[in-house]
């Protein structure tokens, strides 16, 4: 049985973003704060700290999940895709592009974790209706856009995503 | 918005898990998917001096049907089960109920067991075991032993398990063949807790008379509710029974006032939902035989 006694550091060795990486935590170290202390991923974004809002949301073997709901110590052995694995600012994916396109963020908090539910979705939804992008958004607070550029652009990317596979 | 100190255990096997819970008692808490434990620990409702993650032990997540009913492992995810077309081919009210609980990206964590160890009383999945008459599977170091639904919720946020105890498996009855199913909540924002919540089962014979009722409350009480339809069988389900149920299911809950609603509020919704909901059962009943 691994144990860690709390307030000691345990040695965290994940896939992150691709990435073999090996960090220290205590037990009480919420993966959202490990994410961006102790791997310097800052794209993470801290909002509610009880599941609420959805920033923080990043991906744990590939599924969208809260990451201020989760223990650092929970992900030793474990991927973990932070929105960092999308696309760069020189080269944005197809996602980050359509959200620039259709303007679906303005202040920019909640979209690292929309962006990472966003992949999940459409990678499990080819041709996905408003109403279940509607759904999957739900878990999600915005309060700049009103959510219909995002909803648009999340649609957008759907049909494009459908038009390079046919 | 930080947990306070808690060491951590993350054992291997069950008999690990089931020592190490009976050695901790009251100090240890289980951590399944944590969707509704983390909240409590990141605003220190909860302190625990030790969590015990059971995420590792691989042979509870499994779902498999035995004896009638859906064997659901302590660790298999609520989205896990929304994605499975043979579990909710077999118990059809998951398909209305999952969509219910909070959001996918919590769904995408969060249990079937661990909701029903919360005991919260306005949770989906406690209402669900109670209105299809479901039991879990409870182990410790000292033997095992199974609990039905209507013994298992005590109070707000209390079940019946001893400290040393684990829920390994709920089990939730397969659907019989003419068995029809509802499940409908008033909330606020689609994912927020419901301020009511009403289930039910219910079966028609060949004239349309109610050969089986179950009805069950969420939210109403202190834990789901299974109102009292016995003396319906037998009855055709007309405007006047239906009125008359939803009626009882009205006055039979105790529902709270907060800030969210008043109890009067909320007894005028499961009077509204329950009558709404039978009411839609014996037109689509109706349908099915024409």
């Amino acid at each position: 049985m691994i144990s860690h006694k709390a307030g000691e550091h345990a040695a965290i060795a994940l896939t992150l973003d691709g990435a073999p990486v090996v960090e220290q935590a205590p037990p009480r170290m919420l993966l959202s704060d490990f994410l961006r202390q102790a791997c310097g991923k800052t794209e993470v974004h801290v909002g509610c700290e009880h599941g609420v809002c959805g920033a923080c949301t990043v991906r744990v073997d590939g599924r969208p999940v809260r990451s201020c709901l989760m223990f650092a110590v929970q992900v030793a052995g474990h991927r973990v895709e932070t929105v960092a694995s999308l696309g760069t600012r020189d080269d944005l994916s197809m996602l980050q592009r359509q959200f620039h396109e259709h303007h679906a963020l303005q202040c920019g908090f909640c979209t690292p974790g929309i962006l990472s539910s966003a992949q999940a979705f459409l990678e499990e939804h080819t041709d996905p209706t408003e109403r279940e992008v509607v759904e999957m958004l739900s878990g999600h607070l915005c309060r700049c856009t009103g959510y219909r550029a995002i909803i648009d652009a999340v649609l957008a990317c759907a049909r494009e995503r459908r038009e390079g596979i046919s | 918005m930080k947990p306070a100190r808690f060491d951590y255990y993350l054992p291997s096997t069950l008999e690990e898990a089931l020592a190490k819970l009976s050695e901790l008692g009251s100090e240890g808490k289980v951590l399944a998917g944590g969707q509704s434990l983390v909240p409590m620990l990141n605003m220190r409702i909860a302190q625990p001096a030790a969590l015990i993650d059971i995420n590792g032990l691989v042979e509870l997540d499994a779902v498999a049907c035995e004896n009638g009913a859906l064997r659901v492992g302590a660790t298999v995810r609520q989205s896990t089960l929304e994605r499975s077309d043979a579990a909710l081919g077999q118990v059809p009210l998951l398909a209305q109920a999952l969509p219910l609980i909070g959001h996918w990206q919590t769904r995408n964590r969060g249990t079937l067991c661990g909701s029903l160890a919360h005991a919260d009383p306005s949770a989906e999945l406690p209402l669900l075991l109670a209105v299809l008459d479901g039991s879990v599977e409870v182990h410790s170091s000292r033997g095992a032993r199974t609990i039905a639904a209507r013994d298992l919720f005590v109070s707000f946020f209390t079940t019946s398990l001893e400290a040393d105890e684990l829920i390994v498996a709920a089990y939730v009855p397969v659907a019989p063949a003419r068995r029809c199913y509802a499940f409908d909540e008033v909330a606020q924002r689609h994912g927020d807790f419901a301020l009511v919540s009403v289930a039910c089962a219910a079966e028609f014979d060949e004239q349309g008379a109610l050969a089986y009722l179950t009805l069950a409350l969420g939210g109403a009480s202190e834990v789901p509710l299974v109102v009292e339809t016995a003396d319906a069988l037998g009855r055709h389900a007309d405007r006047e029974l239906i009125a008359a149920l939803a009626e009882r299911a009205s006055v039979a809950c105790d529902p709270p006032s907060d800030h969210h609603a008043s109890a009067a509020f909320r007894r005028q919704l499961v009077r509204t939902l329950t009558g709404r909901m039978l009411t839609a059962l014996l037109r689509r009943e109706e349908a099915a035989a024409t």
